[in-house]
């Protein structure tokens, strides 16, 4: 029911293809991360649609092989 | 009405609350950390909430992550909009927007 790091940022990628990513894995146990996301696909974005984005690129994992990912999302400086 | 009555049931709990948690677990017993995190927030806060104990009703438990395109729970929703999950709930409490929007929405405390 876990999944790698790896994993979840090439599907971030896969889905918001400029996307920074850097992805923590929080317990060391590969199903708790933290990760952290810069796109220019969340300027003027709410936090729910900059999350619901990153949601969508891991098609339907998270909640289910994804236990636990804490997101931060923002937009690059000047965009 | 829509056709879906598990819609039906949280349009009616999100207009007849101003402040609404489905959670796992109960506020008194929550059964998740992030459960108990928006928990913790909101009683910090003295804001009066109801929360909805997912776990007792399966059908509720994945209705509400479509109903708000989200696919975890916790979720909070205050005056009938999503607000979200712990993650932004607890980043907006931290930088004092939490407060901002239940002031501007008119929340009532506990007194």
């Amino acid at each position: 029911m876990a999944m790698d790091a790896a994993d979840i940022e090439r599907l971030i990628k896969e889905g918001l293809p400029d996307a920074e990513v850097t992805i923590q894995d929080l317990k060391g146990d590969g199903d708790h991360y933290a990760a952290t996301v810069v796109s220019s696909a969340f300027a003027g974005k709410t936090r729910v649609q900059q999350h619901q984005l990153v949601y969508q690129a891991l098609q339907g994992r998270m909640g289910n092989e994804l236990h636990a990912l804490a997101l931060q999302t923002s937009a690059p400086d000047g965009a | 009405m829509s056709d879906n009555p598990v819609n039906d049931r949280i349009q009616s709990e999100i207009d007849e609350n101003s402040v609404v948690l489905f959670m796992k677990g109960n506020p008194m017993m929550p059964q998740c950390g992030f459960s108990a995190a928006i928990t913790q927030v909101l009683t910090q806060m003295e804001v009066k909430f109801k929360g909805i104990d997912v776990l007792a009703d399966d059908e509720l438990r994945q209705g509400i992550k479509e109903f708000s395109s989200w696919p975890t729970i916790p979720q909070l929703y205050v005056k009938g909009e999503f607000v979200g999950g712990c993650d932004i709930v607890r980043e907006m409490y931290e930088n004092g927007e939490l407060k901002e929007l239940l002031d501007n929405k008119g929340v009532e405390y506990a007194s």
